[in-house]
């Protein structure tokens, strides 16, 4: 796992050189948003104090100051650009930063989950990409901002060709995997979709209701602001955000994973190594239930992507769960929790349901918003009972399987003595299951 | 890198398999069959943790109900230092409730897995897979060193993972470190 393969080292010894690289040129720009950016926050912050302060310059002191502090920016800027160098070498990529307090970080390629190249708007007119590696474990990504379009492109390509354990010299050749397109969303669809999900609603009218309110009961007009604006904010970004962002949802398949591109302003390509993925949770909100449609979200250590597939039919997206965890297919049928269950949850206790592949577990919940969740055994970090008194009383407990992703999948409420046995047998599994698991390099 | 107690090993673990032997605490029922090899040989833990948790208990307990019963004596009337009957109660309450917490608590290594059960009202069991381990910790706060207590607490990937064993000999403790680790190098896997 750690050793390198046998090409790997002769090609390291033959080209001791280190070539490290530069970040694309336009970099600079973007840190000279910094100091325009704290004042205007500053401004925002406390408006009253900014607007004494700014009648008492004159217009020259305040050109001079602009000046200044967008000079400064752009030193700052091109100084940071200067002092920032990437390489890549056989086993690991190393970023060096920093101007005074210097950052190396070594991102051992073994242990990269996924790189997604990022293009905000901005940066898609300029030609420029921005490269974010998931490495497990790290809170802060780190990013290469800004490569060219095409260089982002080939780095990624090389850096998930080596992840995956094809031979340094081979790896420049590899180039972009072709990938098959697997799944598409249509606008229109995602457009349905977003009007048929209940959250785009709720905040909707919760925009459109709670001002109003609190103007009758106040009559204050900053009150009303305060709460208006998040409210506003958090509508937009349910229904306008999020079609703006999952816009033209392509899933396509290659050998280095599955391919995520999306996006209508800022456009995404995220890449889902096989192999990497903890949890699949298929997700149906009741409105989606009578058009077969499901939304399929990933739980992937270290990563934030979490969407696979906004919106798609049920079987459709099912083949696309197939192609994340090969060998795994959505089961259709649960194991209930006991009647008495509705002691413990009323009403709500008939939406949990269990079931246990020789792949799999899977655990579904909610009765309205049916979410499925699927772990395979060989992601099972540790696996755990837990039941309260009040459970303990009924005869139910709970099991909860832990993933690497920190993420819980719980089958709830089940009969005592078969959650026991389900403890156990699942530990046997998850061992099973790990010992028949895929290497770390994918592709070797 | 790691200080092995080979000593430590032996001695900790009949002493307290023996004394273990004693609890008929509740335990899985429904084990699946075809596994008595694999049986589990639970151990429970030793009567230090028990002691300076009774102390503890008595010594904030015990003086707060003085304290009430002297303050409120005094100042508001005898009458009101009933009151200091409130602390009594937890008192006499947790005695037996820590004895009970300090029976559930045990452990067992298996061949691939640690197991540790816990709790009474609220029962928890949890099963860490040797190879699934990050990190093996082995700490002593300064109160637990006094009663020669250490505990060990297993980390894995998942945060949720709340696999620890506290109150335990220290020379055992070091002997679980020890052995977990060796394991957890043995059956090491990816993520």
């Amino acid at each position: 796992m750690t050793t390198p393969s046998g090409g790997a080292r002769g090609a390291g010894k033959d080209a001791p050189v280190l070539r490290e690289r530069r970040l694309h040129p336009v970099t600079p720009l973007r840190r000279a948003w910094a100091p325009v950016a704290v004042i205007a926050g500053w401004a925002v912050h406390d408006p009253d104090q900014a607007q004494r302060q700014l009648t008492r310059l004159t217009t020259t002191t305040l050109l001079a100051v602009l000046a200044a502090a967008v000079l400064g920016a752009a030193l700052y800027g091109f100084l940071s650009w200067w002092s920032t160098h990437f390489a890549v070498t056989d086993t690991e990529l190393r970023i060096r930063t920093g101007l005074v307090f210097r950052r190396t970080a070594h991102i051992r390629l073994e242990r990269l989950q996924a790189v997604d190249v990022t293009q905000p708007l901005l940066a898609r007119v300029a030609g420029v990409a921005k490269l974010k590696l998931d490495v497990v474990g790290a809170d802060k990504k780190d990013e290469l901002a800004y490569l060219g379009q095409e260089e982002a492109r080939v780095l990624r390509a090389e850096l998930l060709a080596r992840a995956a354990g094809f031979a340094p010299e081979t790896a420049h050749e590899v180039g972009e995997a072709p990938a098959r397109q697997l799944l598409h969303v249509p606008a229109g669809v995602l457009a349905v979709s977003l009007l048929l999900t209940g959250a785009t609603w709720a905040t909707l009218a919760a925009a459109l209701v709670v001002p109003p309110v609190l103007w009758f009961a106040t009559h204050s007009v900053w009150t009303v602001l305060a709460t208006a604006l998040p409210l506003l904010g958090a509508a937009g970004a349910s229904s306008v955000g999020r079609f703006v962002s999952e816009y033209d949802w392509t899933v396509g398949e290659s050998p280095d994973g599955l391919r995520i591109d999306h996006g209508l302003l800022d456009r995404t390509h995220e890449t889902v190594p096989p192999g990497r993925v903890q949890t699949v949770r298929v997700v149906e909100p009741l409105l989606w239930r009578r058009r077969g449609w499901v939304r399929v979200e990933l739980d992937v250590a270290g990563s934030a992507n979490s969407v696979l597939v906004p919106v798609a039919p049920r079987e459709v997206a099912e083949s696309v769960v197939a192609r994340v965890l090969p060998g795994v297919n959505v089961p259709a049928g649960f194991a209930p929790s006991p009647r008495r269950a509705a002691w413990c949850v009323p009403f709500w206790w008939r939406g949990y349901g269990l079931a246990v592949t020789d792949t799999v577990f899977v655990a579904r919940r909610g009765l309205l918003r049916r979410s499925v969740a699927l772990v395979p055994h060989a992601k099972v970090q540790s696996v755990r009972l837990e039941q309260g008194p009040w459970q303990h009383r009924r005869g139910l407990a709970d099991v909860h399987v832990d993933t690497g992703a920190d993420k819980t999948v719980t089958a709830r409420l089940r009969d005592a003595s078969e959650a026991a046995e389900l403890l156990y047998a699942q530990a046997d599994r998850s061992l099973t299951g790990r010992r028949e698991a895929r290497p770390d390099r994918w592709m070797a | 890198m790691w200080r092995t107690y080979a000593c430590g090993m032996e001695t900790g673990t009949s002493r307290n398999a023996g004394r273990t032997t004693g609890q008929p605490a509740a335990r899985p029922t429904g084990r699946p069959t075809g596994h008595a090899a694999d049986e589990p040989v639970w151990i429970g833990l030793p009567p230090g943790l028990l002691r300076m948790r009774r102390l503890l208990l008595v010594v904030w307990l015990g003086s707060l109900t003085i304290g009430t019963a002297l303050l409120s004596g005094l100042l508001a009337g005898p009458g009101w230092a009933a009151f200091a009957l409130l602390p009594l109660a937890v008192l006499l309450w947790g005695w037996p409730m820590l004895g009970r917490n300090w029976r559930s608590w045990r452990y067992a290594e298996r061949a691939d897995d640690l197991l540790i059960s816990r709790g009474v009202l609220w029962r928890k069991e949890t099963v860490v897979p040797y190879g699934r381990m990050q990190l093996v910790e082995v700490t002593s706060g300064p109160v637990e060193r006094h009663f020669g207590l250490a505990s060990v607490q297993l980390h894995t990937a998942a945060a949720a993972t709340d696999a620890r064993i506290t109150g335990l000999d220290p020379a055992e403790a070091e002997r679980l470190r020890d052995r977990l680790t060796e394991l957890g190098e043995a059956r090491s896997a990816g993520l």
